[in-house]
């Protein structure tokens, strides 16, 4: 194996192929999106060519505003409580058998193949107030009578949290399983409870990862925009929600694309700033 | 009754005893080895006593409190790990400080317990350091300080050294010897190695598929083993079958005179290679050829056919300098050198 710089031009043969693949389906792509997000609306038609900052000046509007600092909140939302669920248990899973960890993990696989718009419909059945779970309440005499729970904040919130969970748990897990064992066990012999040694021990182990997969939720939950028209009220759409509305519905093609821009900007932002964090927390 | 006793104690994992029947006391202060090929049941028996593990029957006795039913992280005892277990996110103070801040020392206090501990171990001034800034020696020394940080009742040490190279083992022997002698601490080391329980330990439980062989001071046991398996793991032996004949026994090699063997039954004979003589052709009772000579530097090992059986004799490099692979040689086995087993051990 030659361990050299490519000297030739032939020596990038090799990934000409992936980067290939790359610049067509999102490197031009990418930049289109772009440009197109500096073009100029034509009402009625389509868009044309031209150089305006209108698009991005929108932003500045309070409602903007109101519906950026909304899907941030929610994203980061979102992400706790994958992780505090997703934590203990992988924790958990990754100390039973091999054959107890693959079935779990095939049903969380399982929960993967399902479409965004599948776990919707799922989701408002089971919270809607004709069918729902709240029925199954009333007859085990727990409420008095049947409710409707979507649409509402809190629907959207259980709807992302169970599409992301699955990916909380397969980033987890490669590192929770390769975590030794003996770490919990020194610190419950040096008279850490159970739970303080977790705590103490097993999470700041654990924090690169928590980060990343904090990170990686986060983003995920940034791009959702199809549970929150499915399960939310208006006021409980994300910013992606509008660039779908716009681009698709509104015709307005120069500002979706300049909130899409503006969206892939502030996830590039996020992971920068958690790499510095990263960073400075591992040097320590 | 102060130090430790276990009472048939049991671990069962489904269909497999890891531990059969263990009984066991080690009074206080005394330096033990549990001594065993891997999958011998030692580090459950550890694991258990720590309370890691719960014992599937039996009791576990310290210092006459049982100790069965008290949560690992309030049985107060030390124990260093085979991986050692050290948390990489904290520093070496922060590291031998963990026990003492659970149990919520004051800050002065632990600071001069923490510089305390490191000078014991011979690493002062280390308290900033990174785990990862430490050599492989030094994260040993972390590792025993932060054990013996709370002053345990019980210092368990689950194959401590096992990760060094050999002549930092040897020395790290010698230390973790003194140091328990200092302290005067009830102490429990599992390993594999024989030679690291011959030389630090009071006594040795050699243990075999989940039970113990048997429990005794290193070179009681080294000069009277209990039975073959015992003999042939701890150090070398030469295990012979011998027949009960008019005054001696013999066996394929030949005859040992004077060992006193049952007239006309077979008993296996352990036989230490240092207490085989080899002489010149016609001095002994036993014809050899030398089939290996396997050079030690401060001793040499012959390996010599005699009939059907192999013997192993090591001597003074100085005493047959001229000694070849094939050339024939007499062995004389002295009749007390000889370590009969029972019958039905054999």
């Amino acid at each position: 194996m030659r361990r050299a710089a490519p000297q030739k031009l032939t020596d990038y043969l090799p990934i000409a192929f992936p980067t290939l693949m790359l610049g067509i389906f999102f490197v031009i792509p990418f930049g289109l999106m772009v440009m197109v997000s500096f073009f100029k609306r034509v009402q009625g038609g389509f868009y044309e060519p031209s150089f305006t900052l209108a698009n991005y000046a929108r932003f500045l509007s309070p409602f903007f505003g109101e519906m950026l600092v909304f899907s941030l909140c929610l994203a980061a939302l979102v992400s706790i409580c994958c992780l505090c669920l997703g934590v203990p248990f992988t924790y958990r899973l990754t100390r039973q058998s091999r054959r107890a960890q693959v079935i779990w993990l095939i049903g969380l696989l399982g929960v993967l193949s399902l479409s965004e718009v599948i776990i919707g419909f799922a989701w408002s059945t089971l919270l809607s107030r004709t069918a729902g779970l709240s029925n199954l309440f009333v007859w085990l005499g727990l409420m008095d009578k049947p409710v409707a729970w979507t649409p509402s904040f809190a629907a959207v919130l259980t709807g992302l949290v169970y599409q992301a969970f699955p990916y909380t748990v397969l980033v987890l897990y490669p590192a929770f399983s390769r975590l030794d064992p003996s770490l919990m066990e020194a610190a419950r012999t040096l008279g850490a409870s159970p739970v303080r040694g977790f705590l103490n021990v097993v999470l700041p182990a654990m924090r690169k990862t928590l980060l990343a997969t904090f990170i990686i939720v986060f983003i995920f939950a940034l791009g959702a925009y199809l549970l929150p028209q499915l399960l939310g009220r208006p006021q409980h759409w994300t910013l992606s929600v509008l660039v779908t509305d716009q681009a698709i519905y509104q015709s307005n093609m120069p500002f979706a694309a300049a909130m899409a821009v503006f969206l892939v900007f502030a996830s590039l932002v996020l992971v920068a700033i958690s790499g510095q964090i990263n960073r400075r927390g591992g040097g320590s | 009754m102060a130090g430790l006793a276990l009472t048939d104690v049991c671990k069962r994992f489904g269909s497999v005893s890891a531990v059969d029947g263990v009984s066991l006391t080690v009074p206080e202060g005394t330096f033990v080895c549990l001594l065993g090929p891997s999958g011998c049941g030692k580090t459950t028996l550890m694991r258990m006593i720590a309370g890691l593990e719960d014992p599937t029957s039996g009791e576990i006795v310290l210092n006459g409190e049982r100790l069965n039913d008290v949560p690992a992280h309030k049985r107060d005892l030390g124990m260093v790990f085979q991986s050692l277990a050290l948390f990489p996110h904290l520093s070496v103070g922060e590291n031998i400080a963990y026990p003492l801040a659970i149990r919520g020392r004051s800050k002065a206090e632990i600071g001069a317990r923490v510089s305390e501990l490191l000078d014991m171990v011979q690493l002062p001034g280390v308290t900033d350091r990174s785990i990862t800034q430490l050599s492989g020696g030094q994260r040993q020394r972390v590792a025993i300080a932060r054990a013996l940080a709370v002053s345990p009742r019980l210092f368990l040490l689950d194959e401590p050294l096992s990760a060094l190279d050999a002549k930092l083992r040897e020395a790290m022997q010698v230390e973790l010897r003194q140091l328990q002698q200092r302290l005067g601490i009830t102490t429990i080391v599992v390993t594999h190695d024989q030679r690291e329980a011959m030389s630090m330990s009071d006594e040795i439980v050699v243990m075999s598929a989940g039970r113990i062989q048997q429990m005794a001071p290193p070179i009681d046991m080294y000069r009277k083993p209990a039975n073959p398996f015992v003999a042939d793991f701890l150090g070398q032996a030469n295990l012979l079958t011998f027949r009960g004949v008019q005054g001696g026994a013999d066996c394929s090699a030949g005859l040992i005179s004077g060992l006193d063997l049952p007239l006309g039954e077979t008993r296996q004979v352990s036989v230490r290679p240092e207490d085989v003589v080899v002489g010149p052709r016609d001095a002994g009772s036993i014809r050899a050829t030398v089939s290996f000579v396997r050079e030690m530097g401060a001793s040499v090992e012959f390996h010599l056919t005699a009939g059907s059986e192999r013997i192993i004799a090591s001597t003074s490099p100085k005493a047959h300098p001229d000694c070849r692979i094939g050339d024939e040689v007499s062995v004389t086995i002295p009749a007390e050198a000889c370590v009969v087993f029972d019958k039905q051990e054999a």
